[in-house]
């Protein structure tokens, strides 16, 4: 019997256990390869797109636009053509009978805090907690938290222990962030990789966090295996400003619904619990301070401080949206030539988020290199 | 971090973080540490429903006890806050507010306007209102329109514990009275709530659920029989839009329009008796900026206008429940008879 595939809802993030079908992207019948987007599904936080797992033949499009399906739930069936339908439709019968879905709580991994130099960090490690192989570090950008990864951690855990980890000031770390430079946030990496006992690791680094991996590998090049560069600030000066400023001054929705739609190409991205859970970070007591001090040491006077990119000795992977409106698509020019630049036409600077299929893959390739 | 705590929990956390901050932030009413040393007591009682319970023990000079003489110490709280303290005044249950009027209607909601913006007076007013605990009609009113009719007062109706902590600190940091109401029946209600200090700005509704049929604006414990009442009804096709003001005074008209321009319908749900209530403040409000918008009638549910009843069968029947927020939501669809 050739093999049935399922196309399940997936889980976006620690705390989804449900999803909605928005709308299915291709008929029943569709000729698929791995990666081709299937279906658009909307949890509390997102919007995003399921993609194929599997090569084969959409033989069933098991749930229907509207639908509300547990995390795990069936949404369609992949097979080979030549597979009988009565066979589909048994294979559907018995995941309807025996599929249970998680339960409330059953969240899987949590984030974890550790002590960096006197400052609270915290970060969510996932992947073989026995593998061998070179971990990775996952570093958000200016104003951001693990959750960006939220669609890349996942996925790149199945090969490398993966850690993401909320930088001071942002997510769940302590608030106080020094002098704001970005040597402070070096000093603090190089603490939780002490703190974690890894010698050496591939970095990821969004916008701020790629500016921060990037003056990691400058100041520390026996740690860093390679440089995966995520809509990097720290390539050229210009950065929006507008933006920056936008986002520290916004308290309430509207403003900050506003500022978050600059990061992505497709604004209708930004949902209702995206715009809170940022309002309620930022609400919290000594956020704005620190990103202001962060603002004032990294971004004065409107410009990026920028790293000296001729110096990197490891090797680098860039992924740019187009539609970057943040940090220009064009600061790839400044990398050094020997680093694989992936320019994803129409998303925006939130380019793991947008376009999370391509950037696994491109991120896959790259550490599948070493 | 979050975690979860209840409502009561979180309104003693935020008082508790905003003494240890600022040393000018005192609490004061009946029975906060009373108690102490009584057989069986290992602080002090808490005032009459445990909420200050355990911050007398952690805050010993900036918590005291008040005769049982309204008038007395919310006078006293508008005096000290002219001073440069930040009072916190515990007024049990808002039936009780009736003789401290003068001091909050004609002194402290006047101050800034009298004396040109040159005085403040930081004081913050915890009462509880709402029926459902059988404490009769003296204790179980929900009497916030009154306070949102006299301006210079600010007015807070928190629906959950996360807005309960973030409503609080912000009070306590406001430089206007504040009178934030507290429903009794919800403090035992549970919900994630961070560790962290944080506030939440007056003024600013939260749209609770997104819909596009109906617009329910549920104020207070009533948000959660708008939310109960709208999953009915999604299981029907209706897709109800809840909005919760959480404050009422500034009230965010802006957030309360644009949901009836998308949806076309409104239902407004407050605990309170019918007339001049927030109910038939907001519909009034809708119909002069949003007349065009409407496709029917709005719809209010209230509590009837008669006092809150001491009998359990006919408080039940008192208080508005989801089945009558449905029933106002399909009079507004046409799906069935007026509510």
């Amino acid at each position: 019997m050739s093999e049935i595939k399922k196309l399940g809802m997936p889980k976006w993030g620690l705390t989804m256990t449900e999803g909605t079908v928005v709308e299915w992207l291709v008929e029943e019948g569709t000729e698929l390869s791995n990666g081709d987007q299937v279906v658009e599904v909307e949890s509390e936080k997102i919007n995003n797109a399921v993609e194929s797992s599997a090569s084969g033949v959409l033989r069933r499009r098991v749930a229907n636009e509207g639908d509300v399906l547990p995390v795990g739930g069936l949404l369609g069936v992949i097979a080979a053509a030549d597979v009988p339908d009565d066979e589909i439709d048994a294979f559907v019968k018995e995941f309807e009978e025996n599929f249970v879905p998680e339960e409330e709580g059953e969240s899987g991994p949590a984030p974890e805090t550790v002590e960096v130099g006197g400052r609270q960090i915290q970060f969510l490690k996932l992947g073989d907690e026995g593998s061998t192989a070179t971990p990775l570090v996952m570093i958000p950008g200016y104003g951001g938290d693990i959750n960006i990864f939220v669609f890349n951690q996942e996925t790149l855990a199945a090969d490398r222990p993966v850690y993401a980890v909320d930088m001071p000031g942002h997510g769940g770390s302590t608030k106080e962030v020094g002098d704001g430079t970005i040597d402070f946030f070096v000093e603090v990496v190089d603490g939780f990789l002490a703190s974690q006992g890894i010698e050496k690791a591939h970095f990821a680094g969004h916008s701020m966090g790629g500016a921060i991996a990037s003056s990691y590998a400058l100041a520390h090049p026996d740690k860093v295996a390679s440089l995966i560069l995520l809509a990097s600030a720290g390539y050229g000066e210009e950065i929006n400003s507008d933006y920056i400023e936008g986002f520290i001054g916004a308290n309430k929705r509207r403003d900050m619904k506003s500022a978050l739609q600059m990061l992505f190409a497709d604004p209708d991205l930004v949902t209702r619990d995206l715009v809170n859970d940022i309002l309620s970070y930022k609400r919290k007591d000594g956020v704005n301070e620190s990103l202001r001090t962060v603002a004032d040491s990294v971004f004065a006077d409107g410009k990026q401080r920028v790293v000296d990119a001729s110096e990197l000795g490891v090797p680098v992977l860039a992924i740019w949206g187009s539609e970057d409106r943040i940090v220009p698509a064009s600061h790839a020019d400044n990398l050094p030539k020997d680093a694989k630049v992936e320019r994803i036409e129409g998303k925006g600077h939130m380019v793991q988020m947008e376009a999370a299929g391509p950037t696994n893959r491109a991120i896959g390739e790259f550490l599948g290199g070493f | 971090m979050a975690r979860t705590i209840s409502y009561m929990q979180a309104i003693n956390e935020a008082m508790a973080q905003e003494m240890e901050r600022d040393k000018t932030v005192i609490v004061f009413g009946e029975d906060n540490i009373g108690g102490t040393g009584a057989p069986g007591e290992i602080d002090a009682w808490g005032g009459v429903l445990g909420v200050t319970k355990g911050l007398h023990g952690k805050f010993p000079d900036q918590i005291m006890d008040t005769p049982i003489s309204e008038s007395a110490f919310i006078g006293a709280a508008a005096g000290a806050a002219c001073s440069g303290l930040r009072p916190v005044a515990e007024l049990m249950f808002v039936d009780f507010m009736g003789v401290c009027f003068d001091q909050i209607f004609n002194q402290a909601a006047k101050f800034k306007y009298m004396f040109g913006g040159k005085a403040k007076t930081p004081m913050v007013i915890r009462t509880m209102y709402g029926a459902g605990i059988r404490a009769a009609s003296q204790h179980s009113q929900s009497l916030y329109s009154i306070f949102t009719h006299i301006p210079g007062l600010k007015v807070v109706v928190p629906s959950n514990p996360y807005d309960a902590k973030g409503l609080m600190i912000t009070s306590i940091r406001d430089d206007d009275p504040v009178i934030f109401l507290e429903n009794k029946v919800q403090y035992a209600e549970e919900g994630e709530v961070p560790e962290e200090s944080y506030t939440i700005p007056f003024g600013e509704a939260e749209i609770v659920r997104e819909g596009d049929d109906v617009t329910i604006v549920a104020i207070g414990r009533m948000v959660n029989m708008a939310k109960q009442a709208a999953e009915s009804l999604s299981s029907e096709g209706i897709n109800c839009e809840i909005v919760d003001p959480r404050t009422l005074s500034p009230l965010d008209t802006d957030t309360i329009y644009e949901s009836v321009e998308n949806t076309g319908r409104l239902v407004v749900v407050d605990e309170s008796n019918p007339r001049c209530s927030l109910a038939s403040d907001i519909v009034a409000l809708v119909s002069q900026n949003c007349f065009d918008s409407l496709e029917a009638a709005p719809q209010m549910v209230t509590a009837p206008h008669v006092p809150p009843p001491f009998s359990g069968v006919l408080e039940d029947l008192y208080v508005p429940d989801a089945e009558r927020v449905a029933a106002a939501v399909k009079a507004t669809t046409g799906t069935s008879a007026k509510a």
